[in-house]
């Protein structure tokens, strides 16, 4: 591993060389992705599997036939969502850790819509229930924004010790306030009632599980291309994440900036969870007394995605449906030849450590998909103007 | 409530407390080396369960506690080392790549233990050591004197790590590194020796947190740790990167978690409820961060790679 690092950075500036920058940069998760794979295979012939048996096993497990595709899809969606919140809490410099919480709360205040107002007509309690999970995941994200923006306490801990709290939270309804009742005569199994027929997500046609919150999730990416690229709250979410203080003399509102950029992110967190909830095969918001019982890791692997696709909510859309792939065939592959599908886990890791270990590469990354460019330009007049702002700029950004 | 107003109760929250504290504390004072360099290791879950793995599946095999322990340090070691080339050589961003390693050691335990275990085996992890006279002492000896070896190990750490941050030159190169790397370079200290020693000492720790935990249990499960490497970072914010400090918010996680299981096995709160004092600590955590962060600065470098070029 320690050889593979620097090869990667070596093999990118190669690249650059070649392909000139514009292309250097989407080349990068590529070739993360790749040496990642090459450090699984070993780990699969250690193992004492044959690693070409297992990966074929893998990607005909996603991607082989309708079914799995569609599989890989569902799979896929609470990963684009966390990515796409991501990114927006990434581009604003703001490390959200929360995405387990934040799926979490969305769960649970959707949960609670689908219990008040159950006999609500399915035209109205579906929109009701997805504005339900962003509002419960904004509130989750706008909390340790605040407690950054206006008292400095650090968002990697808050949102780290928020999804405990919430991991408790569930576990506290589901086990009393709205524990099935059946369960709680008989089972007590922690999960909820059947939640209302009209609150089941519309199954698309063509016969699979496929459901609308695909295309929610799809249509969410969209709208937050739009968000950053295309509004002055984008611009602004944008420019506090390059320069905090230059962002703050040129008269913007860096503290508002930067809850709004968690807020924002929570929402999509949470809109994957309540998509979870009611989209799921039971129609019951369940509890295994963890976080990733009901998440499947998506908060953390959300973050995978999300660099994947260079902290771009549209490329995160193809990033986050490769990974749904490889989390949904890891089952193939441990059928095929034995090994327990939790290596995907250990392999998203390690493309998290390869695409982040370089920042001349990640900024390769950022520039070559044109953003920052305005940026740029402003940076460098202020690097005229004020030379020792840029250096303890470039110390603390890089 | 009465119940639980009672000595025995109070022994039982004070020896299990200090027990449950170990491996908060032994990670925790690892960060705190980390940090007081200028590096924040998220990773430390992912370490901790491939040390707990690492010690577990050693001591399966050879029934030997002391080479489960060594066999859990020297994994930490390996995973600083790769943390040291990440973030100190490729100077990548911190917060990101301890997320990449957690993940990493998260599904790589798991692998190994699905692989080469397949279902829990109870190991025999270090028998309890009764301090000679202290440990007669009533109710006093049972609180404090009746412990496994690792306790004690972890408790005598923390003047220790205090001494060498404190009062060496090598920790006044960590804290000079942390609070003005460009300074210390100027004046001829290698900062990236300085920060790969620390990562070494950080990462071996947590190793070591893991082992204990894994020792003390005598088990080993997917996601043995629960998320305990993230608390114990927490505790170093918490602690105001002090190991006294790190050891007071370790022994306060402890004690409430000691006393909520007293709690639920005196059935003064259902089982239900029992989750919303388990949210306490965190809670507490959040609340305790808002007030340092008003009155102690963090090292000024945390989370800064430096670069000498610049």
């Amino acid at each position: 591993m320690e050889t593979a690092l620097p090869m990667g950075r070596w093999l990118r500036e190669r690249l650059a060389h070649v392909t000139g920058p514009q292309l250097a940069g989407p080349l990068v998760p590529v070739v993360a992705l790749l040496a990642a794979f090459v450090i699984g295979a070993m780990m699969l012939l250690a193992l004492g599997a044959n690693p070409l048996e297992g990966y074929q096993a893998l990607f005909e497990g996603a991607f082989g036939d309708v079914d799995a595709l569609a599989d890989t899809a569902l799979k896929s969606m609470p990963l684009l969502l966390v990515g796409v919140g991501i990114c927006i809490a990434f581009r604003a410099s703001v490390i959200n850790i929360g995405g387990e919480g934040q799926m979490i709360a969305g769960a649970i205040v959707s949960t609670l819509v689908a219990l008040g107002c159950g006999d609500l007509p399915r035209l109205i309690l579906v929109p009701l229930v997805l504005i339900g999970g962003l509002v419960g995941g904004a509130i989750w994200g706008a909390i340790p924004g605040a407690l950054k923006a206006y008292s400095g306490v650090n968002e990697i801990l808050s949102t780290i010790m928020l999804n405990i709290v919430a991991v408790q939270l569930m576990n506290f309804l589901l086990r009393d306030l709205i524990m099935d009742p059946y369960e709680k005569d008989h089972g007590r199994l922690p999960q909820t009632q059947r939640l209302s027929e009209n609150s089941d997500l519309p199954l698309l046609p063509g016969g699979t599980r496929l459901h609308i919150g695909i295309l929610v999730a799809v249509g969410m990416a969209g709208l937050a291309y739009v968000l950053l690229w295309r509004t002055s709250l984008g611009y602004r979410i944008r420019a506090v994440g390059h320069s905090g203080a230059a962002s703050r003399y040129a008269g913007m509102p860096v503290k508002r900036t930067i809850v709004a950029a968690l807020t924002f992110s929570g929402a999509m967190c949470g809109l994957a969870g309540a998509i979870l909830v009611f989209g799921s095969e039971s129609h019951r918001f369940v509890t295994d007394g963890s976080s990733v019982g009901f998440t499947g890791s998506a908060g953390f692997n959300g973050i995978v995605t999300a660099l994947f696709g260079g902290l771009h909510p549209l490329w995160t859309i193809p990033s986050s449906f490769f990974f749904g792939g490889l989390q949904f065939g890891a089952n193939a592959m441990q059928r095929a030849v034995q090994v327990p599908a939790a290596l995907i886990v250990g392999l998203n890791g390690l493309v998290v450590v390869f695409v982040v270990s370089s920042d001349r590469m990640r900024r390769a990354v950022s520039e070559s998909w044109g953003q920052g460019r305005e940026i740029a330009s402003e940076r460098s007049q202020q690097r005229d103007s004020d030379q020792t702002q840029v250096e303890t700029r470039e110390e603390a950004g890089s | 409530m009465s119940d639980f107003f009672t000595m025995a109760s109070l022994v039982f929250v004070v020896g299990s407390g200090i027990r449950l504290a170990t491996p908060f504390l032994l990670a925790g004072l690892g960060e705190t080396i980390g940090q007081r360099s200028g590096v924040l290791n998220l990773g430390v879950d992912g370490v901790m369960l491939l040390g707990a793995f690492g010690a577990y599946w050693t001591i399966l095999e050879t029934r030997s506690p002391v080479a489960g322990i060594l066999v859990g340090i020297a994994v930490g070691l390996a995973m600083g080392l790769v943390y040291g080339v990440i973030t100190v050589t490729m100077r990548a961003e911190q917060g990101i790549s301890g997320i990449g390693i957690f993940l990493f050691g998260l599904g790589i335990s798991d692998l190994l233990f699905q692989k080469k275990v397949g279902t829990p085996i109870p190991i025999r992890g270090f028998g309890d050591l009764h301090v000679p006279v202290l440990a007669d002492i009533p109710k006093v000896g049972e609180m404090f004197f009746q412990h496994s070896v690792l306790v004690y190990v972890a408790f005598l750490l923390v003047p220790a790590v205090a001494f060498l941050l404190n009062r060496t030159t090598f920790g006044l190169n960590v804290r000079a590194v942390g609070e003005n790397p460009a300074a210390a370079d100027s004046l001829g200290v290698s900062v990236a020796r300085v920060r790969y020693t620390t990562i070494l000492l950080a990462n071996g720790l947590a190793g070591l947190a893991g082992a204990v935990l894994a020792a003390e249990l005598g088990i080993f499960q997917q996601n043995l740790t629960n998320g305990q490497g993230f608390i114990a970072i927490a505790l170093v914010y918490f602690g105001a990167w002090r190991p006294v400090g790190v050891m007071g918010g370790a022994l306060l996680f402890g004690m409430v978690s000691a006393t909520v299981l007293q709690w639920k096995t005196l059935g003064l709160v259902s089982g239900a409820a029992s989750s919303l004092t388990a949210m306490a600590p965190a809670v507490l955590t959040i609340l305790a961060l808002v007030v340092i962060s008003r009155t102690v600065g963090q090292p000024s470098a945390l989370t800064r790679p430096f670069d000498r070029g610049h």
